[in-house]
């Protein structure tokens, strides 16, 4: 079970609000993703619902029960921080069992579920070397490993990946990912990569400012994006917004249209401009186009090996039926 | 980025820094040589000192029956050890709560316990000998504790807030979701985390208090005197005893070489923590 229920949750630092009143229901086995740029408050709401941080008023819930004031050993969470946070002077094994230690469990059914932990994890060949010996990844197991042998009714993951290089990164993203449907625990995962946010999660919370400008699932946030922040957000390469005369035809303030949703055309297309930069990745090509009259840049992502170069003329047009549309605040328009 | 040594070059590092090292513990090898030398031949020039005069113990026989060596020793070992032990006490605590739980003044107020170090002890000396005698602390050694405690502290807290910055405070919101309330939390991780760097705060702070010299010879006479005042009492105004003079200060050095030697890698540590990781 870990059902997680944030009533009217409000956090403030002195005279600072950073997180204004907020309601989130993440249901049981849910892998629910905070994303957001730096400084959003989702690390902050991440540690209100651990119990690291007391709530300035509101509730926190898990499984119906009022967890506002209980410290945070007994909410019955686990959780991986950034830098891992091992402790330096025990080894792996000591590290996984630790918690165990602390429950008052006894020394078979520790010595047991270590040894289950670490064979999940691939570190049973790790088990008594310390994790200064251990490579960066490594010790991320650990730290995964030294949250599941608690079998907790959830997982807080704060920016897991982030200190992990670009190909590891990948990788443990699938192990995570791989780890959640096996135990189908409700899993809490903070980001500010919305590409771990979009492959990983059941649910997106995006977070701005400690306000949520959206919840749903990856593809609804990508079809349906609520306001201009999330629209930016999501997705990559960025959407393009133009305002203007090419908006007013549409009847809105702001349009959007997705790098992916232009087409590169021969002549005739109802958009042109100059290839500013062209990106080829050979799965696809990205163009930055300027002088389009619409924006600085148009970003627009062809598939496969397309042979414009910096300088030529390139004509454009967008599928229409993934316009988005916005009013003068941003919102977004039936 | 490594650059390339040759053997050549590398020879020569060595010897400079033997060189070095030399020049640096010349005095306290000579000290040591002339403690077994007598006091006419302890005059002689260098060459003839070391290849010519006779080797004897006979200054160390007159330096026992002269003063009391034990006395002074265990004055020194009480002095030393107890002012580390009360600066400790006070400093943990400040330097933890400065550490972890830091205000607004936090640095101005480090900043300024280090200033105190800069003001030169004479400064004080008079107002501190008119405390002394008032409250009768005057040659005595808990005197002696209290002013080289105070004296120390603000070097003992830089020393532990600098370590107790190094344990990330994630690890111990680690420990408190693991399940481990504030006994558990100070006992399996903060303390085995933080040993290491009271141990080093603790030799460094016994050297320094055991080779003090203005304070511990300015406000002792006969009861409470250190090592140091024992040394002080072979320098004489009639002229100088060599021999007796270098015999006393081996004496008075060697327990401190001794506890050093073996605990250098502890305090290599512990002066360069912070600094490399």
């Amino acid at each position: 079970m870990g059902r997680i229920v944030l009533d009217k949750v409000n956090k403030t630092f002195g005279e600072v609000e950073v997180i204004p009143p907020l309601d989130l229901e993440i249901e049981d086995g849910e892998f629910c993703v905070f994303v957001g740029p730096s400084g959003c408050g989702k690390s902050t709401l991440l540690r209100l619902i651990a119990g690291l941080e007391d709530v300035s008023s509101g509730r926190i819930e898990i499984d119906g029960e009022d967890v506002t004031e209980v410290p945070p050993a007994k909410r019955g969470l686990a959780m991986v921080f950034q830098s891992y946070a091992l402790y330096p002077h025990m080894t792996v094994r000591r590290n996984i069992a630790f918690p165990l230690r602390m429950a008052g469990l006894d020394r078979e059914e520790i010595e047991r579920r270590v040894a289950h932990a670490a064979e999940v994890l691939n570190l049973t060949a790790y088990l008594d070397r310390r994790p200064g010996q251990l490579s960066g990844g490594q010790r991320q197991r650990v730290a995964i490993g030294r949250a599941i042998v608690r079998e907790p009714r959830a997982f807080l993951f704060d920016e897991p990946l982030s200190n992990l290089d670009a190909a590891l990164r990948v990788g443990m993203r699938l192990e995570i990912s791989e780890l959640h449907n096996r135990l189908k625990t409700t899993m809490i995962y903070v980001t500010h990569d919305q590409v771990e946010a979009m492959t990983m999660a059941d649910k997106i919370v995006v977070l701005n400012a400690g306000r949520i400008e959206q919840v749903g699932s990856p593809l609804e946030l990508y079809r349906a994006p609520r306001n201009l922040f999330v629209a930016g957000f999501i997705g990559s390469p960025k959407m393009n917004f133009i305002e203007g005369a090419e908006a007013a035809k549409h009847n809105a303030h702001t349009i959007g249209i997705r790098p992916e949703h232009i087409e590169v055309v021969g002549e005739g297309g109802p958009w042109r401009g100059r290839v500013g930069v062209a990106e080829h990745l050979g799965s696809d090509t990205f163009f930055h186009v300027h002088d389009t009259g619409l924006a600085e840049t148009i970003t627009v992502r062809a598939p496969g090996e397309v042979a414009f170069r910096a300088g030529d003329t390139i004509h454009l047009s967008p599928r229409l039926e993934h316009l988005h549309r916005f009013d003068a605040n941003g919102v977004r328009l039936a | 980025m490594a650059r390339a040594t040759t053997p050549r070059r590398k020879a020569f590092n060595t010897a400079l820094a033997w060189a070095v090292g030399l020049v640096i513990f010349f005095p306290i090898l000579w000290i040591v040589v002339l403690s077994f030398k007598t006091e006419g031949d302890a005059i002689r020039p260098p060459l003839e000192v070391l290849f010519d005069a006779a080797w004897t113990v006979e200054s160390y026989g007159v330096v026992q029956e002269r003063s009391n060596y034990v006395k002074h020793f265990s004055n020194s070992v009480i002095i030393a050890l107890g002012s580390t032990v009360l600066g400790l006490l006070v400093a943990v605590p400040a330097a933890w709560s400065m550490a972890f739980v830091p205000s607004r003044r936090t640095k101005d107020i480090l900043m300024w316990m280090l200033s105190t170090k800069m003001l030169p002890a004479v400064g004080v000396l008079y107002p501190i000998y008119l405390i002394f005698i008032k409250l009768g602390l005057l040659d005595t050694r808990t005197g002696l504790v209290i002013v080289l405690m105070l004296i120390n502290l603000p070097i003992i807290v830089w020393m532990l807030y600098t370590y107790f910055r190094e344990i990330p405070g994630e690890i111990l919101e680690a420990a408190r979701m693991d399940g481990a309330g504030l006994r558990e939390e100070i006992l399996y991780v903060l303390t085995p985390m933080a040993v290491p760097g009271i141990a080093s705060t603790l030799l460094l702070n016994v050297i320094l208090a055991w080779n003090e010299a203005f304070w511990t010879l300015n406000l002792t006479a006969a009861n409470a005197g250190p090592l140091t005042a024992f040394i002080a009492s072979y320098s004489s105004p009639e002229g100088l005893f060599y021999a007796k003079l270098s015999a006393a200060s081996t004496m008075a050095i060697a327990p401190i070489l001794i506890l050093g030697w073996f605990s250098q890698r502890q305090l290599v540590r512990g002066l360069t923590f912070g600094a490399v990781k």
